[in-house]
């Protein structure tokens, strides 16, 4: 009677243990490069630490700095009045950035997607068109995209001059109130990645759904409305995530348009002192470690709790194809 | 009259009219984006062939070219269309003066002087093309050394992260025992963490073990697998049916000789798939190259390219040499692998 139970959990066993043997990689890695550092910078974030000199504890004057004076600034409306006014100033741009890009973005792409589902001729050669900035993202592009922007030998300028008649057309990355709006444009330039996301889930979309529509007598606006929208929510909530997330580490197109300029990273007046410009700047410019991690686990519980923000109000507004079934 | 535009009008009215209407539309507008996606890398190409005087005076054209010339009394002056009379000529200007006009001259005839409107004449080009542009940035820079640190980044990452990430994935998705579930669950948690909040400890670890300003540090962690790809490796091996890896149990095949014989030959597509997207990766990442390499003999193409450009700004036409060079790969793979690619976007995706 035990005999083939205690076989079976010896079987059991092995399996098991073998499936542990397989991801004995992922734990190492998960140890040793995740939460061993992430530990160690939730550490830091709590001394003074240059590198070269052993770390200082000091208690929550980190997170003091970032914080303080924020009773002052809102009540004077001084910038001035924050412990650390450049914290908050590379928030507000990566806010503000956020604010203009993501709704362009999801819409733009959503846009497109629709229209590149659509039996129209040469459809593969729109979607490789449209998809293709996406996949050489990174430091060519912005350098080819600074050179469009530049307001005096730059390309984009001298059409909106003579072709659409714009008298004093802005001067983007070399103005303070333009740079966002210019890396805005870049980066919608590179819609096709979010676009090709949708795509696949407009794909997903089952046909019977439609047919059924047909039959009830639908027209092609209520079908896109109460079928391709609803169906396409939690992909629109999926991009929504990863935009946001991508936002508070938006880097390499700053650096690459400002770091050589002569005002220097985040230029023109910080206008473009993007949270993950700010902190890099912290750590490998100035060398302060410890400010550094503290803004490093600022990000983190922001990422984490807009994050959960969404989760929770997606109840609200994304269907999922299970739940759909499970209402019909 | 009437009855054409009536035919015209039921055509539109009926489904198919309908339908071929808005088919129009829906072609109009993806070709109208298309162009706009498509210019700046027109742009990158054709001031990549420019010379310096071009992108100076004539940078918003795009086409790499300069102003046709002819010796008048020995000095080449630029040659325009003109229009007199409703005819049209080739004359030369030959000085500029005030209001906006120009002296023009017909070659054959230096004597004769129309004034005329400048900015109402066409001025002509001709193509100019500057090939050793290419040739000149490659020696620029250190560029070939900036490309075998890249594509030792990008492929021996990508090996370790292909044999790292089948290992977990077949973990996870082939045995059962209480904590895998668990386990995977903390995986999946870590796709969403930001770089930043580890980024700084291992800094100074790697330092600590002397592998900053080498290779390293974006090399041996792909050894670690990542959770992004162990995901999508990991849902692609739950499709395969588990008849013959029972089959080859039978034959007393162990779990290591179930992954290699039966598992990875029949996910090859997935791998090809997660490889392609860790190439695209490696090969634009900017952020931990810079971050980890110091000297030039150790920079990879993005981080050689950006210093390039910090250092020799004005020169646009080598920069955006150097800029097509870069792009040229990815976009030869992405045209190599459309279909992998797209199936393994769709799969990427949503289909979790």
């Amino acid at each position: 009677m035990s005999f083939p139970s205690s076989q079976k959990i010896s079987l059991a066993r092995r399996e098991a243990l073998a499936g542990y043997a397989f991801i004995v990689p992922w734990i190492i890695g998960f140890l040793v490069f995740t939460i061993g550092p992430m530990l160690a910078s939730l550490y830091f974030s709590f001394t003074k630490y240059n590198i070269i000199d052993p770390p200082q504890w000091v208690g929550l004057a980190n997170y003091e700095k970032a914080f303080s004076g924020i009773w002052n600034a809102v009540r004077t409306g001084d910038a001035r009045q924050f412990g650390d006014p450049l914290f908050w100033k590379a928030l507000q741009v990566t806010i503000y950035f956020a604010s203009l890009a993501l709704p362009l973005n999801l819409g733009i792409s959503f846009f497109l997607a629709v229209l590149l589902n659509q039996k129209v001729r040469g459809i593969n050669i729109w979607r490789t068109i449209y998809f293709l900035p996406s996949i050489i993202a990174g430091v060519a592009v912005t350098l080819l995209w600074v050179r469009i922007l530049n307001p005096r030998v730059g390309v984009l300028n001298p059409f909106l001059k003579d072709v659409i008649g714009i008298q004093n057309p802005p001067g983007w990355l070399a103005d303070p109130d333009w740079a966002i709006p210019a890396l805005v444009i870049m980066s919608l330039w590179g819609v096709g990645s979010s676009m090709i996301i949708y795509l696949a889930g407009l794909q997903g979309v089952p046909t019977d759904l439609y047919d059924a529509a047909k039959v009830d007598g639908a027209n092609a606006w209520q079908r896109f409305w109460n079928i391709t929208f609803p169906m396409m929510t939690p992909v629109l909530f999926y991009n929504l995530v990863l935009g946001m997330i991508a936002t508070f580490q938006y880097f390499t197109q700053v650096y690459v348009a400002t770091s050589s300029s002569i005002a220097g990273l985040g230029s023109p007046q910080h206008s473009t002192l993007f949270y993950n410009i700010y902190l890099y700047q912290n750590a490998f410019r100035y060398f302060d470690m410890g400010y550094a991690s503290t803004l490093a686990w600022i990000l983190f519980i922001i990422v984490l709790s807009l994050t959960a923000l969404i989760f929770r109000s997606s109840d609200a507004w994304v269907y999922y194809e299970g739940q759909l079934r499970g209402r019909g | 009259m009437k009855k054409e535009s009536e035919g015209l009008f039921r055509i539109f009215r009926s489904a198919s009219g309908h339908e071929l209407l808005f088919k129009g539309i829906v072609t109009l507008i993806l070709a109208s984006g298309s162009v706009l996606i498509l210019i700046p890398f027109l742009y990158m190409i054709s001031t990549s062939l420019k010379d310096p005087a071009q992108i100076r005076s004539d940078s918003a054209s795009l086409m790499p070219r300069k102003p046709k010339t002819v010796p008048i009394n020995g000095n080449p002056e630029p040659l325009y269309q003109v229009t007199i009379d409703g005819q049209v000529y080739e004359y030369a200007l030959i000085k500029k003066i005030p209001n906006g006009l120009g002296q023009f001259v017909d070659p054959a005839r230096a004597d004769v002087i129309h004034e005329l409107k400048i900015n109402e004449q066409k001025q002509l080009y001709r193509w100019d093309v500057h090939w050793e542009n290419y040739p000149e940035a490659i020696n620029a820079m250190p560029f070939w050394r900036y490309l075998g640190n890249t594509l030792i980044v990008t492929f021996v990452g990508m090996f370790g992260m292909l044999f790292s990430c089948s290992l977990v994935a077949y973990g996870f998705s082939r045995f059962r025992a209480r904590w895998l579930n668990v386990l995977f669950l903390v995986l999946l948690s870590t796709i969403m963490l930001p770089s930043q909040v580890r980024l700084i400890p291992l800094y100074i670890f790697f330092q600590n073990l002397g592998w900053v300003n080498t290779l390293l540090p974006l090399i041996v962690p792909q050894f670690f697998a990542n959770a992004y790809d162990v995901f999508l490796l990991r849902q692609f091996f739950m499709t395969i049916p588990l008849e013959l890896d029972d089959a080859a149990k039978i034959d007393g095949a162990n779990p290591l000789q179930v992954l290699l014989y039966i598992v990875l030959p029949q996910a090859r597509p997935a791998l090809i798939s997660v490889g392609i997207f860790h190439f695209l990766y490696a090969w634009n990442d900017f952020y931990e190259p810079l971050i980890f390499l110091h000297t030039p003999e150790n920079w990879t193409l993005a981080v050689g390219l950006q210093t390039f450009d910090a250092v020799y700004t004005i020169n646009t036409h080598l920069i955006m040499a150097v800029s097509v060079l870069m792009i040229v790969p990815p976009i030869l793979l992405f045209f190599f692998s459309q279909r992998i690619f797209t199936q393994g976007v769709v799969f990427s995706g949503i289909k979790g």
